[in-house]
């Protein structure tokens, strides 16, 4: 399994045709404390860079956009309830939803753990 | 990013220090403002269990005065018919060191900006008014005041200080270290409290719903070591603009240019009661006709609470429906840390007005299932 990142701060997790996605932990403290997430549902289809999730702080909504094209498999229905998971572990148990890659060659658009590192040390 | 192209980015004198401190920094009325420390919601649980700093220099402060007169025998009541010319409320009224909401009306009865009008405490000080005005829109609010009373009084700015407010149940027992005269204040009082060598403005009024204080402090020194001292208490820690909004909200508190604007009048604003009954009687305000009228035939629209029944917040601009019907719009809305929920305001049609009305707010496309609620959403704590 190998995870990928975004410029958009996202994180996909790619196993076989299926990738699960989320925020980054950069983005989860970016935003504060989360008070509500909207995930996509099972069925849901994306183009690479739509909206796809929205995720709100105390302040402000922002989208989260598909890093890659897919189908929705699953959302992560236990945020509806805990959206402070995405604070507590944005890489772990605050997934977002999964997704059957369309095309996995958009893989090679996304940076690595280490070159995403170097990207946000120069925001 | 911020666009600093044509025109540079004011700082409050307390910049280094929001730095200090570890602020986030964004462009708010043309200044560099903080917009959290450690966060809005830790920030905001803060202040209304211990005592938060917030600058507030960006905002308008400013003395209003007579050019002949000060001082002498009537001079209170000479300023306040100045004023009155302006504003529907009743200044003349005021006792020395009382402040009193109000609005600054265009000859329409449109709400130019909401301001906290004093009386100037003290012997010797009558004929002056201590007015604080929105930061966003204070350039215009002084070339209006100015414009319709620059022949007989005097406007002299006072944005070039700091402006601080002490908020939170603390903030009496933390200021009182350092002013001990302001104990004796009471909610919408202002003094001149002597500290060392120097007299400085301290009124107990804020934005938060919470008991605390507002201190207009020179830029010098002496202004920068009150504000450390201040910080340098164990229940205080500095708040920026993001838990500001908040707190406003939760306390039902309007925010200019969101909540009110010159397409409403005060009446439809829900704050009718910055009119007093006199003033009512002489209907000699800007827009005493359309004003009267909202009174006498209700508005047409009404500002309301709002309770979002699910976990999605409905931010400013969300359409309010009722069977698929527009029937208003959320002014502002957003997360409230103290309730633990979502919390809005708006305006709605009159008649659907009432707490317990059943709404749908459109957000993102979806109807969300509200409810007409009153404000404010959390009790204010005032020393009255």
């Amino acid at each position: 399994m190998s995870t990928y990142f975004s410029e958009d701060h996202e994180w996909i997790a790619v196993d076989g045709d299926i990738g699960t996605i989320g925020i980054t932990k950069y983005a989860a403290e970016q935003l504060g404390d989360v008070v509500f997430v909207e995930v996509p549902e099972a069925g849901a289809s994306f183009g690479k860079g739509d909206d796809m999730a929205v995720v709100e702080s105390v302040k402000a909504a922002s989208d989260v956009y598909a890093p890659v094209s897919g189908d929705v498999t699953a959302g992560n229905g236990d945020l509806a309830d805990a959206p402070e998971t995405v604070n507590e572990d944005p890489e772990g148990k605050g997934w977002f939803c999964k997704l059957n890659l369309s095309d996995k060659s958009e893989l090679d658009g996304l940076m690595n753990a280490d070159a995403y590192k170097t990207f946000c040390e120069g925001l | 990013m911020v666009d600093t192209a044509n025109k540079t980015l004011r700082r409050t004198p307390l910049h280094d220090i929001h730095v200090a401190h570890g602020g986030k920094l964004v462009q708010f009325a043309g200044y560099e403002m903080p917009v959290q420390f450690e966060g809005v919601k830790p920030e905001h649980l803060w202040t209304r269990e211990n005592a938060g700093l917030f600058d507030v220099s960006h905002m308008g402060p400013c003395f209003l005065f007579l050019k002949e007169g000060l001082g002498q025998p009537g001079a209170h009541e000479k300023i306040s018919a100045l004023i009155e010319r302006l504003v529907p409320s009743n200044i003349a009224i005021l006792k020395p060191g009382q402040g009193r909401l109000s609005v600054l009306l265009d000859a329409e009865g449109g709400i130019l900006d909401d301001l906290i009008i004093t009386r100037m405490p003290g012997e010797g000080l009558d004929g002056m008014l201590y007015i604080v005005v929105n930061g966003a829109v204070k350039a215009e609010d002084w070339a209006h005041i100015e414009l319709e009373l620059g022949d007989e009084a005097m406007l002299q700015r006072a944005d070039d200080r700091m402006l601080v407010a002490l908020q939170g149940p603390k903030a009496e027992s933390v200021l009182i270290q350092h002013f001990p005269e302001a104990a004796d204040l009471k909610f919408m009082r202002c003094a001149y409290i002597q500290k060392d060598d120097e007299k400085f403005m301290v009124s107990r009024s804020g934005y938060t719903g919470e008991d605390g204080f507002e201190l207009l402090l020179p830029n010098n020194e002496k202004g920068l070591t009150i504000v450390e001292a201040l910080l340098a208490d164990a229940r205080v820690k500095p708040i920026g603009l993001g838990a500001r909004d908040s707190l406003r909200l939760e306390a039902g508190l309007c925010l200019y240019g969101h909540d009110m604007d010159t397409t409403r009048d005060p009446v439809e604003a829900d704050l009718g009661w910055v009119i007093q009954k006199s003033r009512r009687e002489r209907a000699d305000f800007p827009g005493a006709e359309r004003i009267l009228k909202a009174f006498s035939d209700g508005p047409a629209e009404k500002r309301v609470g709002i309770q979002p029944l699910e976990r999605a917040p409905a931010r400013e601009g969300t359409e309010i429906q009722i069977d698929g019907v527009k029937i208003g719009i959320v002014t502002s809305g957003g997360f409230g840390p103290s309730v633990d929920r979502p919390i809005a305001m708006g305006y709605v049609r009159a008649d659907l007005a009432v707490p317990g009305t059943n709404i749908d707010l459109m957000v993102r496309g979806k109807a969300r299932p509200a409810e007409i609620c009153d404000l404010p959403f959390v009790q204010p704590n005032y020393k009255r």
